[in-house]
């Protein structure tokens, strides 16, 4: 609906109808409301977690100091005053990393601008003081305190992050290829040699990455020795501006689209998940597009119109109520151990009992869904044949078409909007299911994505991560609750905006089919 | 358009009394006919549209076929390049030739036939596809014709549909963007593109404007040098104007078939000077 639909809409509400026009109207008001809330919530919750906000060094009556960003406030359960949770980080030295604290009890709270926040391979984030960067293995003053040694940790920060790519990409694009050769022929010993030095660069990489350390302190005092391979980002979010906090931010967002997942999924990236989950649903179209479309021109155009092609599509169109738990049930039966299980026995018979394609995989979880959406459309594309009208078909036979030509030169080609809305609604519905892919090949964790350089390049027998299954993993079984809300609603998120924009492509990519055809249907 | 040949002129009976018999009376004897249409049934479901139909289509003339609706004229056209076979409810009975071939016979290929009997509806019904596209739809079909050739059939067509010097500059728009009465005379090109022998036009000019109706009727008058034209109209005023032989059904029978001159100013049966002058619907 376009703007000036929406305006015509308010501008035609009835007067002195009677309530029900309102009654309507409240209803969609209502729908609205609760979608646009819906939405601003996982939004809101969602994007705010990669904000870099400030931190307050806090003093308590007793004298106790602590660090950490203000998270929320609630009433005390008395119900004399509030209490306030912050997120002080420092696992390894405090062994939590949230603490309440009651409002009244804060003597002074303020905001330094040198306390830093560092993000760590373990234990979480650091928030404290930064004292020193200096060699590993010596007690020999570095570059002392201060600014100078803020200045020092971001310039190692950055050559050691180009350490880490190097050796991730050795690992990625020598190591494991020659390793699998290996598996193969034991006795190449060019592999051998090769990896022998492959291995070598990469522990003098370890050992570059290990060469300083960085000297922290707590705002309580406690000291803290870390490797600087151990820390991945640090920031200072009192000494920020604005400008600097948005272009952190943007970095947060990039790093969560594009980096794979740490610490149990909750923290790091979801770009195995996203990737998995537009693959997933890309083949889950490109299967169930042929077969729907052929079984719609076979009820339409083909079968004689009797009792038995009613029933025919009366059961198609009950399939599309069957809820998708029972498609994962036979996805497992059929596809992973019946097909599955019969394609190890015949082709891969020297790996089992380990399988390949006897357990749930990127193909079995596109057939399932495929399989899924079957109904929906069979369903759209018979619409839109039927809508075609019969001086079109005459047209076409009149002029000395075989039944075949007249299908695929005019019917089939004004029939594709229609076949493109049966397939935006299978990928509305499919990119949303999770319960069968939790039986048919979604994992918790494949940081490899199923598409990648070696023969034959998509791996259809892989596991994949999937947004949906992310979600519901990193809800409920990560054992840092609060940790993991945020990235519940960032992913919960991006899975919408995942859907939104498989389906507007489809939905483009039908109007401008629409102008190249002719606008036959009158929507 | 040319003159009626005198054999069949002198076969004008003027002056005769009406006769109230129920028919047939076939007033001629076409010497070169095109379609021979003998003891033709035909039922939709057991429902009989027509009933032992016999009359010859004589070539290179414009045969109309007027009559009540639901007389079927229209059924008659349909069958004479087997449209009907779409409708599994059909029975047939009795035969067609197409220049002494039986067209129900085995060994003809329904999609030639209709090349050779191509048929043009009442509502235009070009494909969604550019003009020029529509035009050339018959010749891809039949394939293994060079880009050129192909280029001056869709220009000799549009010609001969007198529509050229109206798409010629916007052959690649949508056949869609025309006029209904353009679109009329679209299927009409992309009809004769293909050189059938034998054009049926089902009511071609119900839909459009008078003046499109008279280019259309003008139309049919200049292709019958060409080719044999059957038209079925409610129009009797078109039926006079464009056509050489008029056959009259009525309930599914051929109650009338004369020259066209003749066949309305000096009917021969009550039923048909009944049905031309108004007093039947």
């Amino acid at each position: 609906m376009s703007l000036a639909e929406v305006a015509g809409f308010r501008a035609r509400l009835p007067r002195g109808e009677g309530p029900w026009a309102w009654l309507a109207a409240g209803s969609v008001a209502l729908s609205l409301l609760m979608l646009g809330g819906l939405l601003t919530l996982i939004a809101v919750r969602g994007l705010g977690h990669f904000w870099p906000a400030s931190v307050s060094l806090v003093e308590l009556d007793d004298g106790q100091l602590l660090a950490g960003r203000a998270v929320r406030e609630l009433p005390l359960a008395t119900g004399q005053g509030r209490e306030r949770l912050y997120f002080t980080g420092n696992r390894d030295i405090d062994g939590h990393v949230w603490q309440w604290v009651a409002v009244d009890r804060i003597v002074a709270s303020e905001q330094p601008r040198e306390l830093v926040v560092l993000e760590r391979v373990r234990y979480g984030d650091f928030i404290g003081r930064l004292v020193d960067v200096r060699p590993a293995g010596s007690h020999v003053q570095g570059v002392g305190g201060g600014e100078v040694a803020w200045a020092a940790l971001q310039a190692r920060l950055a050559a050691v992050d180009a350490l880490r790519d190097e050796r991730d990409d050795l690992q990625r694009n020598v190591i494991q290829p020659l390793v699998r050769q290996l598996e193969k022929d034991p006795g190449d010993t060019a592999a051998r040699r090769g990896l022998a030095v492959a291995n070598d660069r990469i522990r003098g990489l370890q050992d570059a990455m290990q060469a300083e350390v960085v000297v922290l302190q707590s705002v309580d005092g406690r000291r803290l020795v870390l490797t600087l391979a151990e820390v991945l980002r640090a920031w200072r979010p009192n000494a920020m501006s604005l400008p600097e906090k948005m272009g952190a931010w943007v970095q947060g967002v990039w790093r969560f689209l594009s980096e794979g997942p740490r610490v149990a999924n909750t923290a790091g990236g979801v770009w195995p998940a996203i990737f998995g989950t537009v693959l997933m649903v890309l083949l889950m179209s490109v299967l169930v597009t042929p077969f729907g479309v052929l079984a719609a021109v076979y009820l339409n155009e083909v079968a004689h119109q009797g009792h038995l092609t009613h029933w025919v599509r009366i059961a198609v169109r009950n399939l599309a109520g069957v809820p998708s738990i029972v498609y994962g049930v036979f996805g497992l039966g059929v596809f992973v151990y019946g097909i599955g299980g019969s394609i190890d026995e015949w082709f891969f018979s020297d790996q089992l009992p380990s399988p390949t394609f006897g357990t749930g995989g990127l193909l079995w979880a596109s057939l399932t869904l495929a399989l899924l959406t079957l109904p929906v459309v069979i369903v759209a594309t018979e619409e839109g044949l039927a809508r075609i009208p019969d001086h079109q078909r005459e047209g076409a036979l009149a002029l000395g078409a075989t039944r075949l030509e007249m299908l695929t030169r005019v019917v089939l080609p004004m029939a594709v909007p229609a076949m493109l809305t049966g397939v935006i609604l299978a990928i509305a519905r499919a990119a949303g299911e999770v319960a069968p892919l939790m039986l048919v090949g979604v994992a918790k964790l494949a940081p490899q994505v199923p598409v990648d350089g070696e023969f034959p390049f998509l791996h259809l027998d892989r596991k994949f991560m999937h947004l949906g299954y992310h979600v519901y993993d990193t809800a409920f079984h990560g054992d840092d609750i609060q940790a993991a809300m945020p990235m519940v609603y960032a992913t919960a998120l991006l899975l919408v905006l995942v859907v939104l924009v498989l389906n507007l492509t489809a939905i483009f990519l039908r109007h401008y089919l629409r102008a190249r055809h002719g606008a036959l249907s009158r929507h | 358009m040319p003159e009626l040949p005198p054999s069949l002129l002198s076969l004008d009976r003027p002056g005769s009394a009406l006769s109230n018999s129920t028919g047939p009376i076939i007033d001629f004897a076409p010497d070169a006919s095109c379609l021979d249409v003998e003891g033709l049934s035909l039922a939709y479901g057991g429902k009989p549209a027509l009933r032992d139909l016999t009359l010859r289509v004589p070539r290179q003339r414009v045969t109309a076929f007027i009559g009540p609706s639901g007389c079927g004229k229209s059924t008659l056209l349909r069958a004479l390049n087997r449209l009907h076979d779409l409708d599994e409810t059909v029975s047939r009975q009795g035969s067609i030739r197409l220049e002494g071939q039986e067209i129900h016979a085995p060994e003809v290929a329904v999609d030639e036939l209709r090349r050779r009997v191509g048929m043009v509806f009442q509502a235009p019904n070009p494909f969604p596809m550019s003009i020029y596209e529509n035009v050339a739809f018959g010749l891809r079909l039949q394939g293994g014709m060079s880009r050129r050739r192909m280029n001056d059939i869709v220009e000799w067509a549009l010609e001969a549909a007198a529509l050229w010097g109206e798409v010629k500059d916007r052959l690649r728009a949508s056949a869609w963007s025309l006029s209904i009465g353009q679109q009329q005379r679209l299927v009409i090109a992309r009809t004769l593109a293909v050189r059938p022998e034998v054009l049926l036009l089902d009511e071609p000019a119900s839909a459009l404007d008078p003046i499109s109706t008279l280019k259309i009727e003008e139309l049919i008058r200049s292709l019958k040098s060409q080719l044999t034209l059957v038209l079925v109209t409610h129009n009797m005023q078109q039926a006079a104007r464009v056509s050489d032989y008029t056959a009259f059904l009525h309930d599914g029978e051929l109650v009338e078939y004369a020259p066209t001159a003749s066949l309305f100013t000096n009917p021969r049966l009550a039923r048909t000077e009944n049905y031309i002058t108004g007093r039947m619907a």
